[in-house]
């Protein structure tokens, strides 16, 4: 005959008639020999009787609406929640594209300027251009301050250049 | 024709809140009392059921229907109940998180002299309130494993997967649990056991 405690482990699925046919010869065999496991096995019965006696509670009245609140405020995510991270993709590519329209936009508006700044700086360009038209004279200053015959020669050549009044001291030197 | 669990949870996945209400209705009464029973509290029993449903709803987008729908659910509620029940022992006794927690694996409890306790409590509380208390003295797992089996009415394999054991390790457990409370609730359980006499025993 099996030990009590061996045996015992099965005698639960036993009592509720879910013991193998195996299982059950064992314990219908050691439950006929032994006197303190058919008391354990009565006072089993008993017991789960017994602890019927524990009456069930009702939630309270407000235990589903709490529920639904807490529910609630769980962060949904609705329909477009599925497009939230193309959102911020399409946002950054939008970003990228106007940084590139707006960096590629700068030098052609630089171009443009330059572009536009002939038309401004023409007419000073050609006030340059008169104002030293007649400084071809200076590369030949040299030579012209040390010719003697330039010094003999009468003023009617002051005209040809603004320096000449001023180099005929020198010359007078 | 009735939607079963596992159909209703996979709505709640694809988003029919009707369904999750559904659920709460069906499962908040069982919830609850497990929950009581387990930490012996009504206003924490609630608080942990409200957050069970919470959970359940968190997880419906990852929510496979790998296994029946009152184990995952019950696990949820055991974990979340052992959990209470562990920090408002500590809370209580003043020791460290890290001091070995009085379940299984510890040393067996003591149980008092049958006849001093029961007269104690029967003079003091009703019956149900003695029955309710010697089922709070049980250890953790074993307090779960009784409720699960005798109040829950579940099979073996379904508790042994929301305690995380063995069939075989679980009618251990449930065996130790019920010999306990054999013998704490012997004055109780004798009563009806004597008047009825040979005829109750197996053969």
């Amino acid at each position: 005959m099996k030990k009590c405690e061996e045996i015992s482990k099965g005698l639960i699925a036993y009592l509720e008639q879910r013991a193998n046919p195996a299982e059950r010869r064992d314990m219908e065999k050691h439950l006929a020999g032994c006197a303190a496991c058919r008391t354990r096995a009565e006072e089993f019965r008993a017991l789960w009787k017994v602890m019927e006696d524990v009456p069930a509670i009702e939630p309270s009245f407000g235990f589903d609406a709490r529920v639904r609140q807490r529910v609630a405020a769980e962060p949904h995510r609705n329909w477009f929640g599925w497009f939230a991270p193309q959102a911020r993709l399409a946002l950054s590519a939008a970003m990228l594209v106007a940084l590139t329209v707006w960096v590629t936009k700068l030098p052609q508006n630089n171009h443009h300027d330059v572009t536009a700044t002939p038309v401004a700086v023409n007419p000073s360009t050609d006030q340059d251009f008169d104002a030293i038209k007649d400084l071809g004279v200076l590369e030949n200053y040299d030579v012209l301050t040390k010719f003697d015959a330039l010094s003999e020669s009468s003023t009617t050549s002051a005209p040809q250049s603004d320096k000449a009044p001023q180099e005929e001291p020198s010359s007078n030197d | 024709m009735a939607r079963s669990d596992v159909q209703l949870m996979l709505d709640v996945k694809a988003g029919d809140e009707a369904s999750f209400d559904f659920l709460l209705q069906k499962y908040r009464s069982p919830l609850v009392n497990f929950l009581n029973r387990m930490v012996r509290d009504t206003a924490t029993a609630e608080d942990l059921a409200q957050e069970v449903f919470l959970r359940v709803y968190r997880a419906r987008k990852q929510y496979t229907p790998s296994a029946k729908f009152t184990t995952w659910l019950f696990r949820i509620a055991t974990n979340l109940a052992l959990n209470s029940v562990r920090d408002n022992r500590h809370r209580r006794m003043g020791i460290s998180l890290d001091a070995p927690a009085n379940g299984e694996g510890s040393a067996p409890m003591e149980l008092p002299a049958r006849e001093k306790r029961i007269d104690e409590h029967m003079i003091e509380r009703d019956r149900a309130d003695v029955i309710r208390r010697a089922i709070g003295s049980l250890p953790e797992k074993q307090r779960a494993a009784v409720l699960l089996h005798k109040y829950e009415e579940m099979d073996y394999v379904e508790i042994a997967g929301i305690l995380d054991c063995s069939e075989g390790a679980l009618k251990s457990l449930l065996f130790r649990a019920y010999e306990t409370l054999r013998v704490q609730l012997a004055p109780l359980v004798a009563q009806p056991a004597a008047h009825r006499g040979e005829e109750g025993r197996p053969s």
